[in-house]
Formats: structure tokens, sequence, C-alpha cells
């Protein structure tokens, strides 16, 4: 018995397999398993090559698997392109119409087109599919078939029809697997986690944790992969005093939002690169003018159009300083779909006790990606909202070397220019010199309130640490529970709160001999800031548009620390 | 200068036309408030950045809110107060280049969402602040520091640009009659929906107009400025399009749309309907448990 499966369905866009995966995926959560999905598609609406991957597990997942168990290849070329994936002993199940001879080795034609259609459900092709792959792992039908019924029980004339359909597919898909004798290690039964647990895509988990953390004012335009957050909160962001709206442009989204922030509300909107680009400028307007609200940058690749929708984290530098001039914004970069909720509310909370604007920095392979997460506590949160002024500091709004209460527009006594030229106490344009000088100070200072980030810490005695950020987490630990068990000396530190960092963790990693920060850009852009705090932080870098595995980052790790060796022992 | 800060240290070049329309815009405000009893913070003053952008520091006695912000978003911003704290009474003002170059982007959208706020259009028709470039309304031909040769472009017609934008009130006025000035942004104000009032506003450093619009019958100068005549009916959408084609400045309320419904009444409509689908935080969480 096997506590891990890992099934990739990979073909042409529109062949269903995104669907199959996430079926596959919710239909075994349901029945106590942990999950994890990842899919990557082309920018089209139709066609190009696209693959999901769903990993099952009786343990925690923290990656999407480096290797299949099982490949279903629709076509030939999603064949050729996957197939090096597969493990030793794996199965593939083909498209048998695509295919003009059989592929080598462990193989199982079905045509799940055709099937289905004798089923009587044309539409039934992925369950076809899913049947086959359950089969395969021995894992009891009934755990998809009692999907089925929830799922598509819907209060429609034709749901029984439709039920009854989809049923038969997983049987018929389960008897051809079962007729080409192959099998893979059978899937442990799970054990029913006791506490209550949900399944969530990463961008509809933070859009969630914002509404929980008190969101009022929501501005968006669309540009993958951020816009499902975007559709989130058109949906959802629908109370009394909330208010939800697409703009024309990035550009507006980031104006709406400091309008918004400005009139008293707290705020969010969410992009990728590009956008982030435009708004650049007005993220100095929020710094300087002093409004506080977050901007979600799920990043993908770039520069400019780069990579739509593929993974990286080349954003990094572009969020802690946005645009010209002297600011540091504050990042928070969640590193899970876990981490997605509770980040946001810190964002959030973080936007309104320092008066200004704060980065939430995500990543395409976080946000288009289901993950089983314990439900969370809401009657938990601390939401917090700015200190506002009423009236007690008349105009001088910007009275002060720190923080100072913000004038809500309509407070009698209290009215100011919130202004992006450099300004005196109440906001009146000023050059003069020192002024310049006191006001910057003062917005820099601000920054001395979100010392309060945590983080993981294990193993801290040793002088080598592995540091990832952002969605690199799960793949990093994963290294790390390996060379671990391999008796590898080695730290391990995450954080969420990129900039400002913890202070306490700044410390610690300034006493280690050498810190490997994995991160998937060219630059290796966290561990050039790391270097700028005093840290010997350097780089594990990837740029592929994938996420990383972690048989790659136990290679890498091992190989730095050999040369770390050699090097403390020259010295 | 301001006389709330001496030390203020930006002014207007004496005779600018940006005198008259700080002082229309405190004449409606102040008529305003005494009518609604509202305090004058119920409103915010939103602007760019140029000659224009400085008005809102210009503001004398008790004050609205402020915002003086980045070059051609103060559409944006003004949107972002409005949509979330609909009890705001939100103005924005900027010149020719601030609106109707970079910040023209952002007149269609807020016609379109019919967001209930006034827009002054401050025309001078030169960029005034980095000393006398051609902005979008400068006439083609006129030579400038950018445009050596005669400016190549044609010029800007902003009222037509409004109208095809449905926008749904659109005046114009001149800086040298504040007190007019004043009745048409006190009618915006008070219009449901997206208003521009558009004011002829003259740089009698780079580009003075005064003459122009006033006309000089010792010259022979026909003035520019004209009064919209009373048989105009403003809600014939047709008919304020044929009125701007008319050569010169039509000086009165252009066009009212009187089925104007603005964004906020929309959105909580929208609201009210979609009400039995509307969902808690914890109902959302619920709705994927395993």
């Amino acid at each position: 018995m096997g506590a891990d499966l890992v099934v990739r369905f990979a073909g042409e866009g529109g062949q269903g397999q995104v669907t199959a995966a996430e079926g596959m995926a919710e239909a075994a959560a349901r029945v106590g398993y942990h999950v994890q999905t990842f899919a990557t598609y082309p920018s089209q609406i139709e066609g190009g090559p696209v693959w999901a991957q769903t990993r099952i597990s009786t343990n925690t997942i923290l990656t999407q698997g480096d290797q299949l168990d099982v490949l279903v290849a629709l076509n030939r070329q999603a064949y050729e392109n996957h197939i090096a994936d597969l493990r030793d002993g794996g199965i593939v199940i083909y498209n048998s119409k695509d295919f003009d001879t059989p592929p080598p080795g462990n193989a199982i034609g079905l045509d799940a087109e055709a099937l289905a259609r004798e089923t009587g459900n044309p539409r039934a092709a992925n369950f076809i599919m899913i049947g086959a792959v359950a089969q395969l792992a021995s894992m009891p039908l009934d755990y998809f078939t009692d999907f089925v019924k929830v799922r598509f029980t819907r209060g429609r004339p034709n749901d029984a029809e439709i039920i009854n359909g989809n049923n038969k597919a997983i049987e018929v898909g389960a008897e051809k697997a079962s007729a080409s004798g192959y099998a893979v290690e059978p899937l442990d039964q799970p054990t029913p986690s006791d506490t209550k647990r949900i399944l969530a895509r990463g961008n509809d988990y933070l859009s969630m944790g914002a509404i929980a953390g008190g969101l009022e004012v929501f501005y968006g335009y669309p540009i993958s992969p951020a816009t499902t957050i975007l559709v989130f909160m058109e949906n959802n962001l629908n109370q009394e005093g909330q208010f939800v709206g697409q703009t024309s442009s990035e550009i507006e989204s980031i104006a709406a939002i400091i309008g918004a922030g400005y009139s008293g509300r707290k705020v969010m909107t969410s992009t990728a690169g590009p956008g982030l680009s435009l708004m650049h400028e007005g993220i100095g307007l929020a710094w300087i003018a002093e409004i506080p609200l977050v901007i979600v940058d799920v990043q993908r690749g770039g520069p400019a159009t780069g990579l739509p929708t593929k993974t990286e984290q080349s954003d990094l530098l572009s969020a802690i300083n946005p645009g010209h001039g002297d600011m540091s914004v504050p990042v928070i970069a969640p590193g899970s779909v876990a981490d997605c909720f509770p980040a946001a509310i810190h964002a959030l909370n973080w936007a309104e006790r320092y008066q200004g604007p704060v980065i939430l920095l995500t990543e395409m392979s976080i946000a288009e990606r289901n993950e089983d997460v314990p439900m969370p506590d809401i009657n938990a949160i601390a939401n917090e909202r700015r200190t506002v002024s009423t009236g007690e500091m008349g105009n001088r709004r910007y009275a002060g070397r720190t923080i100072s209460p913000f004038p809500v527009p309509g407070t009698v006594g209290a009215s100011y220019v919130a202004n992006g030229s450099e300004h005196d106490e109440q906001g009146d344009t000023t050059h003069q010199p020192q002024v310049h000088v006191d006001q910057t100070e003062r917005r820099f200072s601000k920054l001395a309130l979100l010392e309060d980030g945590t983080y993981d810490s294990e193993n801290t005695s040793a002088s080598v640490a592995i540091l990832p950020w952002g969605g690199s987490k799960g793949a990093a630990r994963a290294a790390y529970n390996r060379l671990r068990a391999d008796g590898t000396d080695l730290a391990w530190y995450f954080t969420m709160f990129i900039n400002p960092m913890p202070p306490a963790l700044l410390e610690e990693l300034r006493s280690k001999d050498l810190v490997i920060v994995p991160e998937l850009n060219y630059l290796g852009q966290f561990s050039s800031v790391l270097r700028g705090l005093g840290i010997n932080a350097h780089s594990i870098r990837q740029y592929t548009g994938l996420p990383f595995k972690e048989g790659f980052l136990v290679e890498q790790v091992q190989a730095m620390m050999k040369a770390q060796s050699g090097k403390l022992v020259r010295a | 200068m301001s006389k709330r800060n001496p030390e203020y240290d930006f002014k207007w070049c004496p005779g600018c036309g940006d005198f008259g329309v700080v002082r229309g815009i405190e004449l409606a405000l102040a008529e305003r408030t005494m009518r609604t009893g509202e305090p004058i913070e119920k409103t915010a003053l939103i602007a760019g950045i140029g000659c224009s952008g400085n008005l809102v520091h210009l503001q004398e006695g008790p004050q609205p809110y402020g915002f003086h912000g980045i070059h051609g978003r103060a559409l944006g911003i003004a949107y972002g107060i409005k949509a979330s704290r609909p009890d705001m009474n939100v103005i924005t003002v900027g010149g020719d280049g601030d609106m109707l170059s970079i910040g023209a982007e952002h007149i269609g959208p807020q016609a379109k969402r019919n967001v209930d706020l006034t827009a002054v259009v401050m025309d001078n028709g030169i960029y005034g602040l980095t000393k006398g470039q051609a902005s979008p309304t400068t006439l083609g031909g006129v030579v400038t520091s950018t445009t050596p040769y005669g400016k190549l472009e044609d010029a800007v017609r902003p009222l037509d640009l409004y109208l095809a934008h449905n926008v749904s009130f659109i005046a114009c006025g001149v800086s040298s009659k504040p007190k007019e000035l004043a009745g048409l942004i006190g009618q915006a104000m008070d219009h449901p929906g997206f208003a521009v009032v558009h004011v002829m506003s003259p740089c009698t450093t780079y580009n003075d107009t005064y003459e122009a619009l006033k006309g000089n019958p010792a010259k022979g100068i026909e003035p520019l400025a004209h009064q919209v005549p009373d048989s105009h009916d403003a809600s014939d959408w047709n008919a304020a399009l044929a009125l701007v084609k008319q050569p010169g400045v039509p000086v009165g309320i252009i066009y009212r749309n009187p089925n104007s419904v603005p964004l906020h009444q929309r959105f909580a409509e929208a609201r009210e309907r979609i009400k039995p689908r509307s969902r808690s935080v914890e109902q959302m969480l619920n709705a994927l448990a395993i």
C-alpha cells in the first residue's frame, strides 16, 4: 500500500482534463484524503496544450509531485511531452483514437469519447478517465459515484439522468482498466480528519480572507491569473456598505482604490505583473499621500506580456520599490493556498495600521490550484481599522514624525489636502528642504509599526539555512524534510512577511554562514534583498514558468552546501 | 496665495482665468451649504496636477476636503470616492492637459457609469505650468515651444467629445463671469449623474484669449463666446450637437439628460435584486466544505 497517487491529464484544451483533475481531487478530499491540483494552459480560449495534475495522499501535501504514477495522454503530442515525468512502473492511459500504434510499456488504450457516447452521456468522457485511474490505484468506486451524486443533484428534472450517465462512465472506465491487468500500488485508506476542512482554490480563498478581514470596496480589471479574484468579488462583495467595480484599466483601478481608501473605506485591487507596472505611479501617490490600500499581484512570467498563464516569482523587486522615488512598500507573500486567507487579512490590517499601500504578492501556481485546508475560525480574526481623526488635530493631517489620526472626509473641522506633491502638515505643497526631510522620515518611520510579522523555524542551530519565499515554500519544505531525514544539518525558515521582515528573523539569518533561497526568477531577487540586509544569501534559481520540483532542490542544496563547506575549510 | 497658509509657495499669474474658476466654485459651494445645511466638509475637491491642480489649496474660509493627486487621474480617484461614499459631494478640477490629454481616457468610463460627480474643466488651450507647450485644445497651426512649425495636429473639440460620450450634463462657462459660472456649477452638482462644466479660462502668460472670447468692436473682433439661446432644448441631444457644431463657444447649459440614473443608485438597485443570492463569509466557506 502507498501513501500517494500522482496523476496527470494532458492533451489539447477543451478535452476536459482540468475538470477530470479537479473532480478527482474533490471526490478524494470528500473521503478524507489530502489533495492538491495543478494546471497549466496556454493563453487562449480553446485548444493548445493543457495539462492538469492531481495529487492524492494520506499525508499533508507540499508539492504537486515530481513523478507521475499515471499519465493520461489525450493525444500523441501530450504523450511525447510528458512521458519523461512518468515514474518507473507507472501507467499510461492513452487516447486510442489519436494513436496509430500503442506506446511502449504499461499502456492502456481508451477512446473515452466513444465510450462516453455508449453510456448515453457524450459529455462524460472525464468520468471514463476518472474511473480508469481510480481502478488502477484500487480506490473504491463509490468514492466517486457518491461525489457525482452530491455534485450533480441540482434540483433539475434531468439530475438523475446525468448522475446515472456519469456513474455508468466511471464503471466503464474502471472495467477497461481492470481488463488491462495493470495496476499501481494501491492507495492507502484515508483517515478522515477530526477538524472541518474545505477544498479551496488559492484566489477564492484569498478573496474570502479579504472579505472576512473587513474589505469594503474592491476595484479590478481582468488579467490572468488575477481575474478570478475580481470575479469572486463581483459575485460576493455586495452587502450594504460594500462596493465592487470593474475599471477601464489598471491605472483606473489604482486611482479608484486611492479614492475609496481616502474616503475611509478598507480597499483592495488585484492584478498581475503588467497591471502592477501600470499602477506604479499610483502606488507612489498612496505612499506619499498616506492612503491605506492593498494591491494583490498574482505573479506570472514577465516582463511585458511574458508568460501570462505560467508561474514565476519575478515581481518582488518591483513590489518593494514600485516606480520612482524614495519608498519601501510593505509586501506579504503567502506560501500556499492555506496561507492566502490569513495573508489577505494581514495585508488589510497592515495598510490600515500604517496608513499606506501594501502589496499582497502571490503567484499563478498558488492562485489557480485547489488544496484542502482546515476551515478557518472566522470568530478569531482581528480586524484593524485606521485610527481616525475626530477633528482634534484640526487641519494638520500630516503633523509629526510618525503616524497621525486619519481624517475621514465629511468629518467637520478636519479637512486637509491629500497631496501627491511634497507637502506641509495640512497638505499644502511646499518644496522646502526641511519639510521634505521631515515628511520623508515620517513616511519611513511608519514601517516600524509593521514589525510584528511571524515566521516558522526548525533546527535553528545549523549554520546553513534554507529560506524559500512565496509559493516555493512547499517544494523547499519537501526537500528540507528529505535532506533532514538523510542526516543533513540544515535550518528551516519561512515567513510571508517579506517587507519589513520580522526583526528577530533577520537577526537569526545574519548569524548563518549561508542562507539558501530557492526562487523562480533569473536575478535572484530575494537573495539580493537579503544581502542588502547583511545576510549571506544565495539563490537557487529557476525560470521555466513551472514550479520547483523537490528532487531538483535536494540536488541544488546539496551542491551549494558542498561548495560552502569547501569554502569554510579553505578559510 | 492661500490665506490659511502664508508660507504656501505657489501662486497664479495676475489675471489668470483660474481665479475666476475658484470664485465660481466658492460661490457655488457657499450657496449649496446655505441651501442644504450640509457642512462644507461633505464636499471633496479632487485635482490632478498643473496650474489647475493648485486650485484645491486656494479655497478660502472653511475648507472642503481636497486631493491634489497625479497627472490625469482625478476622475479615477473621484469615481473611487463617490462609489464608496455616495453621501459625499465630489468635484474634480483639471485643465485641458490634465483632463483632455493624459486623463481623457477616464471621461468615457465615468460617463457610461454615470458617476454622480461634477468635473470642472479649465480650458486655457496651453500647458501653462511647464511654460507654454501645445495642449489638446491649442488650435492647429499655432506656434508654441513644442510646435515650432505651427501645431500639426487638429485641436480637440471638448464639447463634441462630451456629447459623444453621452455625458449626462454638459455646460460651458467663462472664467470672467464667476457668478454665472457658479450657477452652472451649482446645477451640475444638483444633477444626479456625471456632469461636466467646461470653462474657458485664459492663460494671461502663454495664451491670452480674453479679447477673442469677449470680442473687441474697436478692432473688429467678433466675440467667440455667446449665450446659449433661450430657445435651446437642453434635454435634446441632437439639438445640443447642432449647438456645439456652430462657430464660437456657447455659454450656458448645453445638454441635460432628464432620465439620468447615477451609478450609486444602479448599484443599490442591483444589490436589492441579488439579495437572495448574497452570502456571508461563513456561508462562502461552508459551500466549500468537504
